[in-house]
C-alpha cells in the first residue's frame, strides 16, 4: 500500500507548461499555432446569449393568450429598441388605446399564444479570453481555443480565493516565517503580486488592496481572517469567481505556518518579475489548486534539447517515475496533520503492518525522521512527498 | 461472452465511487445460500492521465482474483459462465462517478408538484441542483439565468394534474428554451429533457422543446393532488442516465457492454436494497451514507401502519411496495400488512459532508452545535482552521484523540442536518383535501406532516467513512443515537464495507441473493438502542427495566455474563451500555416512568425483543430532544460521563511511543495546563 500517500504540490523553479485557454460556448480562435502572446494578450472571443426578458402583454393589454398575435407590432426575429412599441390594441374609441412598448434594446425572441408572454433578447455578451501567461501557441482548438506552451517558475497553492490577474512579484519579507505586516505595503505595490511569509491577515489583505495590489501570497491564513475578507463563512472548496478586488493564495494551509523554504526561497527568486496567478480551487472531482506562474520570455526559453538534457526538476511527483512506484525510504516528505504538521523529514521505514494511532484507529504508518534527527510514527494519509 | 447464464452461483458487483471503486464477490455456499467472500478496491480512473472507468474496475477486480484465487478476467474480458473454480456467471455495477447525476426539476406550485418533482428525482438517485416553480418567487429573467448558470445533466419538468394549468406549465418550458442550458458533458449534445406533467400540456410542450432538447415525454407524476406516480418518471431518468450522462463519461460505453443488468446510480441502488428489505421483514428503516461531500438518507417508513409501538418483535409481514418505488415487483407471498402502504423516501443534502463540504457543516451548523459534543474546550479559531485544513486536504485522517473528535463532533451535526432535511421533503402529500369528523379536525395532522417517526423505526443504517471506519463501534453507535436521536426500540447497524450499492443493483437480478447476504454479512450489527422519550429533571426516575433471558443464538446472555445488568432503574440524563452479543435475542420489559413514552403511550409498558450487536444494549435517559446541561462545565463532565459509559475512547493506546501518550485526553489536559 505505498500508494496510499498523497503526492506534494508542483513547486519548481523550472518547467515547461501547457496551459488550456477555452471560451465557455463556441466562437472565434484569434490567434495561430508558433504566434507569442504575451499575458494580456486576447486569444480567443465569444458571445453569450444576452439576457431575457418578458413581457406578460395578455395582462398588460387585457386579452387572451391566443388573440396575442392579432395585436403584436413585432415578430419572432425582429429587432427593438426600448420605447419602441411591441403591441397595441385597437379600440373602436382610439382614446381606449393600450400600446405596450419594449423596455431593453433588443430581439423579440419568442411570441407564446399559450401563456401570452413575449421574450425580448438583450444584446449579447461579449466574452474574451486571454492568453494569461506569456508564451507560444502550441496548439489550436478550433471554435474553443487554444493551448499555450509556457517556461518558468510554477508553485502550486494549496487554496486561494479570486480569479486569473497578473503583474509584478514583490517578495515583502525577509524569511518564510515573518508575517506580513500592513506597513510593509507602501503606495508603490500598485499593481503588483505581493508576498509574505507566515501568516497573512486581514488588516495586510486590506492595506494591499486600498494599495492597488492585484494579488497577496503567504504561507498561512486563519479561516476567521477569511471569512472577513469574503464576507461570508466559505462552505465548499470550490473558488475564483469572488469579487474582492485581488487574489489570495495560502500556500500552506490555515492557521499560522510557515511557508515552505523551497517555495519561499523560489518566490524570492522571481522578486522583480512578471507573474501570472490564479486564486481558483477546487478540490473536488478534477482537483484544482491556485497557481503562481513566473513565465520567461519565449524567445530567451530553453529549447526542448536542454530541457531534456537535464534532470526534470518539474516538482510533480505523480509524474516522477520513483514516485510513481511509490514511497520508499529516504523519501523527502512533510507532514500535513497535526500534531507534526508542516515538519519536514525522510522515511525512515516503510512499516507494513497496520499500527494503533492515538486515535485508536489502526492505520497504515511510516516513521519518519525529521530534520533534527527525531523519529516518530505518522499515518501514510498525513504526509505528502517533496520533490528534491 | 454471455453477460449473464442461468444459474447464479458466482456473482462479481462493483461500485464505481468518485475516488475509488470496489469490487465483491458473491458466492452461492454448500447449502445454497449466498455470502459475500471476498472484496477489492482500487481507485476510480475516469480522470487524466487514465480518463477511462473500466481500469479502475479491472484493477478492483483483479484484487479480488489474488485474494480469492479464482480467475475471472481474461485479458479484459470478464470470464462467464462460471466453471471449475473460474468466472463468473454476471457482472453487474453501479456508479456514482464523475459526481454522479445532477438534475434541475420544475413543477408549477412548489410545495406540491415541485416537491414531487423532487422527490421522483431525488429517488432515482440524482442531486437536485435547483427546484424551479411558478410561484418560488423568482423573476422570470431569474429564473432564466438560474438555469442557463446550471449545467444539470437532465431536467425534469412536472405540472399541473391531468385536467389543470396548462399556461403555466408551458411557461415553465418556454424559460428552459430560453435559457438554453449545455449539460454538463460535452457541449455537441442536447440537453435530455422529461415532461412528466399535465398531458394536456404535452403537445405545446413538445412544440417549445422539441426541437433543442432532448425531450422524453412520461407520464404525470403527479396526475390528482391526493396520489403521486414517480415510478414511470423515474425509470424515465434510469434510462435517459444510462443512454445521455453514464454513455458520455470516459470508459462508461465499454463498461455498459460488460454487464449483465443495466448500470444503477449508486444511490439508486442503495435505495433498492433498503426498500428491499423493508418488504422482506416489514420494518421501517432509516439509513444514511455520509461521503466527503454529500450526505444522502433513504427511508421506508409506513404512515398509515399500526405498527407504531417500535417493537422490534413484531411479526414481520410483507408490504405491497410503494407505487414511488422505481421497481415496484410484485408483494411476496407472506400476508398482506395492516401497516398499509410503505413510502420510500430519499434526500441527499449536496454540500453537508466530512472533508470536500466539512466546512459547510460548520457554517450551517454553528460552532456551538460542534463544540457541545466535545468533553474539553476548544477556541474558535483553532476549530475553524482545523476543519478548513481538512477541508483542503480532505485524505488526511485524525492522528491525534481530539482531531477524532472534533471530526466526530462534525459528523453528529452534519447527520442531524440531514435528517432535518429530510424529514422536511418526507411528508404526506400536501394540497390533498381530506373529509375530517370533529376528532378528527383535533387529532389528524395537517397534510404535509413527516412521515419519519423515530419511535417507529426499526432498523436506523449507517455507512460512509466516519461511521464506517471509526476505531470503535462504539463510536458509531453513539454518533448514529446523537444525530438521529432514535426514540422507543431501534434496532442500530453499520455497512461496514459499503456493500449496499452492489446489493441494490443485484436485488433487480436476484432478490434472495441480495437479502441474504445483506443479512449476513453487509450489516454489523451493533446492538439497540432503548430510548424513552420524553423529558425531566436530571437524576430523576425514567424508566425500569427487566431483561430476560435469550431467546435464540448464543447462550451467553445477559444475565449469564452479569446478573447485575438484568433489571435496573435508567435515570434521566443516563446514558447506559449493557453486554448483548451479536446474535442473541432477549426479551425486555420497560415500564417508562410517568410522562415518558418507550412506545406503548406515557407511562404505559411495554415488553419488546431486543437483539444484540457489538455493542450491545444502549439505555438513553438523555430525553428527547436530548438536554444538556447549561453550563459549560457541566455539559463538559456530562459528556465525559456519556463517553465512560459508552467507552467511547480507549483509556490506553498501543502502538505508540510511550512518550506520546499521557492520559485519556492527552491533548486537553495539556492545554489546560497551558
Amino acid at each position: 500500500m505505498a500508494h496510499a500517500y498523497t503526492p506534494g504540490l508542483r513547486v519548481t523553479k523550472y518547467t515547461e507548461l501547457l496551459k488550456q485557454r477555452r471560451l465557455p460556448i463556441k466562437g472565434e480562435v484569434l490567434v495561430e499555432v508558433g504566434d507569442v502572446v504575451e499575458r494580456d494578450q486576447i486569444v480567443a472571443r465569444t458571445e453569450l446569449p444576452g439576457n431575457v426578458t418578458t413581457v406578460n402583454l395578455v395582462n398588460r393589454l387585457g386579452i387572451n393568450a391566443d388573440e396575442l398575435t392579432q395585436y403584436m407590432l413585432k415578430r419572432e426575429g425582429d429587432q427593438v429598441k426600448a420605447g419602441e412599441p411591441l403591441a397595441e390594441t385597437r379600440p373602436l374609441i382610439k382614446w381606449f388605446k393600450t400600446t405596450v412598448n419594449a423596455e431593453i434594446d433588443g430581439t423579440v425572441e419568442s411570441i407564446s399564444s399559450v401563456t401570452g408572454q413575449v421574450m425580448l433578447r438583450e444584446a449579447p455578451i461579449p466574452v474574451e479570453v486571454p492568453a494569461f501567461v506569456r508564451g507560444t501557441v502550441e496548439e489550436v482548438l478550433p471554435g474553443e481555443g487554444v493551448v499555450v506552451r509556457a517556461a518558468g517558475a510554477y508553485v502550486q497553492g494549496i487554496f486561494g480565493v479570486g480569479g486569473e490577474c497578473w503583474g509584478t512579484l514583490r517578495m515583502l519579507v525577509e524569511a518564510p516565517d515573518q508575517r506580513l505586516e500592513p506597513g510593509l505595503i507602501d503606495a508603490d505595490c500598485g499593481g503588483q503580486i505581493l508576498v509574505g511569509g507566515g501568516l497573512i491577515e486581514f488588516d495586510a489583505i486590506e492595506r494591499a488592496r486600498e494599495a492597488g495590489a492585484v494579488g497577496v501570497i503567504g504561507g498561512g491564513i486563519h479561516d476567521r481572517d477569511l471569512k472577513k475578507l469574503l464576507g461570508y463563512d466559505l462552505g465548499v472548496a470550490i473558488t475564483g469567481a469572488e469579487e474582492i478586488g485581488l487574489s489570495v493564495i495560502v500556500t500552506e494551509g490555515f492557521g499560522q505556518i510557515d511557508m515552505a523554504r523551497k517555495t519561499f526561497d523560489i518566490l524570492r527568486a522571481c522578486s522583480g518579475q512578471e507573474a501570472s496567478i490564479s486564486g481558483a480551487t477546487q478540490i473536488r472531482a478534477g482537483v484544482m489548486r491556485p497557481e503562481i506562474i513566473v513565465a520567461n520570455d519565449p524567445a530567451a526559453e530553453r529549447s526542448l534539447t536542454d530541457a531534456a538534457a537535464e534532470p526534470d526538476p518539474s516538482g510533480d511527483s505523480s509524474q516522477n517515475p520513483a514516485h510513481q512506484a511509490g514511497m520508499r525510504p529516504g523519501d523527502a516528505l512533510r507532514v500535513i496533520r497535526a500534531p507534526h504538521f508542516g515538519r519536514l523529514g525522510r522515511v525512515s521505514e516503510l512499516i507494513a503492518d497496520l499500527r494503533q494511532i492515538e486515535s485508536g484507529a489502526h492505520v497504515r504508518v511510516l516513521e519518519v525522521e525529521f530534520e533534527d534527527g527525531s523519529r516518530t510514527l505518522v499515518p501514510r494519509a498525513n504526509v505528502e512527498l517533496i520533490e528534491e | 461472452m454471455d453477460k449473464v447464464t442461468k444459474k447464479l452461483d458466482v456473482i462479481i458487483a462493483t461500485d464505481c465511487g468518485s475516488t475509488t471503486t470496489k469490487a465483491i464477490l458473491i458466492e452461492r455456499q454448500q447449502d445454497g445460500g449466498y455470502r459475500q467472500t471476498f472484496r477489492g478496491e482500487a481507485p476510480t480512473t475516469v480522470e487524466a492521465p487514465f480518463e477511462d472507468v473500466t481500469r479502475g474496475v479491472l484493477n478492483a477486480i483483479q484484487e479480488v482474483e489474488e485474494l480469492s484465487g479464482r480467475s475471472i478476467l481474461d485479458g479484459e474480458e470478464i470470464l462467464t459462465p462460471s466453471e471449475d473454480g473460474r468466472g463468473v456467471d454476471i457482472y453487474i455495477s453501479t456508479s456514482s462517478a464523475g459526481g454522479g447525476l445532477q438534475m434541475m426539476v420544475a413543477g408549477v406550485v412548489q410545495s406540491m408538484t415541485g416537491e414531487s418533482a423532487q422527490r421522483c428525482a431525488l429517488g432515482a438517485g440524482a442531486i437536485v441542483m435547483d427546484v424551479l416553480a411558478s410561484n418560488d418567487g423568482r423573476l422570470p429573467h431569474q429564473k432564466i439565468e438560474r438555469i442557463r448558470h446550471l449545467r444539470p445533466d437532465m431536467v425534469l419538468l412536472s405540472g399541473g394534474t391531468d385536467g389543470g394549468t396548462v399556461s403555466h406549465v408551458v411557461e415553465l418550458a418556454e424559460f428552459v428554451a430560453a435559457a438554453d442550458p449545455k449539460p454538463r458533458f460535452g457541449t455537441g449534445f442536447q440537453l435530455p429533457v422529461i415532461f412528466a406533467g399535465n398531458t394536456d400540456a404535452r403537445q405545446q410542450v413538445e412544440e417549445v422543446l422539441g426541437e433543442t432538447t432532448a425531450l422524453t415525454i412520461s407520464e404525470n407524476l403527479r396526475p390528482v393532488l391526493e396520489r403521486e406516480n414517480l415510478a414511470p418518471a423515474r425509470q424515465v431518468i434510469h434510462d435517459l442516465f444510462l443512454e445521455h450522462v453514464m454513455a458520455q463519461a470516459p470508459g462508461y460505453r465499454k463498461l455498459m457492454t460488460w454487464t449483465g443488468a443495466p448500470i444503477m446510480p449508486t444511490p439508486a441502488a442503495v435505495g433498492e436494497i433498503m426498500q428491499t428489505i423493508s418488504r422482506q421483514q416489514g420494518i421501517e428503516v432509516l439509513g444514511v451514507d455520509i461521503g466527503g461531500a454529500t450526505t444522502d438518507i433513504f427511508s421506508v417508513f409506513f404512515p398509515d401502519g399500526p405498527g407504531k409501538a417500535g417493537s422490534s418483535a413484531q411479526t414481520p409481514s410483507a408490504q405491497t411496495p410503494s407505487a414511488s418505488s422505481p421497481s415496484a415487483s410484485s408483494p411476496s407471498a407472506s400476508s398482506q400488512a395492516n401497516r398499509g402502504e410503505a413510502v420510500f423516501n430519499r434526500t441527499v443534502s449536496a454540500n453537508l459532508g466530512m472533508s470536500y463540504s466539512v466546512s459547510n457543516v460548520l457554517s450551517e451548523a454553528g460552532l456551538d452545535n460542534v463544540r457541545r459534543w466535545l468533553p474539553f474546550s476548544m477556541d474558535e479559531a483553532d476549530l475553524r482552521d482545523r476543519i478548513k485544513n481538512k477541508m483542503i486536504r480532505p485524505t488526511t485522517i485524525p492522528q491525534m484523540l481530539e482531531e477524532l473528535q472534533v471530526e466526530h463532533a462534525v459528523a453528529r451535526e452534519a447527520l442531524r442536518l440531514a435528517l432535518i432535511q429530510h424529514r422536511d421533503l418526507a411528508v404526506g402529500l400536501k394540497g390533498v383535501q381530506t373529509e375530517r369528523t370533529l376528532s378528527d379536525v383535533f387529532e389528524q395532522s395537517a397534510s404535509g406532516a413527516s412521515l419519519i417517526d423515530m419511535m417507529s423505526l426499526d432498523l436506523l443504517v449507517g455507512s460512509g467513512g466516519v461511521l464506517s471506519h471509526a476505531p470503535r463501534r462504539q463510536q458509531t453507535a453513539a454518533m448514529l443515537i446523537d444525530a438521529f436521536q432514535p426514540e422507543g426500540i431501534t434496532q442500530l447497524a453499520v455497512d461496514s464495507i459499503f456493500m449496499m450499492p452492489h446489493l441494490g443493483v443485484l436485488a433487480a437480478v436476484d432478490e434472495k441473493a441480495a437479502t441474504e447476504v445483506f443479512e449476513r454479512d453487509c450489516l454489523v450489527y451493533l446492538g439497540t438502542c432503548v430510548a424513552p422519550a420524553g423529558a425531566g429533571k436530571v437524576g430523576g426516575p425514567c424508566c425500569s427495566y427487566e431483561i430476560r433471558a435469550p431467546t435464540t443464538g448464543d447462550a451467553t446472555g445477559v444475565s449469564d455474563h452479569a446478573p447485575d445488568n438484568a433489571k435496573g432503574e435508567l435515570l434521566v440524563g443516563e446514558l447506559r451500555c449493557l453486554p448483548l452479543a451479536e446474535g442473541v435475542e432477549a426479551e425486555i420489559v420497560l415500564r417508562p416512568a410517568r410522562g415518558w413514552d418507550v412506545g406503548a403511550g406515557a407511562g404505559q409498558e411495554l415488553t419488546a425483543k431486543i437483539r444484540g450487536g457489538l455493542v450491545g444494549l444502549v439505555l438513553d435517559g438523555r430525553g428527547r430532544p436530548i438536554a444538556f446541561p447549561e453550563s459549560v462545565a457541566e455539559r463538559d463532565v456530562q459528556i465525559r460521563s456519556w463517553s465512560d459509559a459508552l467507552s467511547l475512547y480507549p483509556a490506553e493506546v498501543t502502538g505508540l511511543y510511550p512518550a506520546e501518550v499521557t492520559g485519556l485526553y492527552p491533548a486537553a489536559a495539556a492545554a489546560q495546563e497551558r
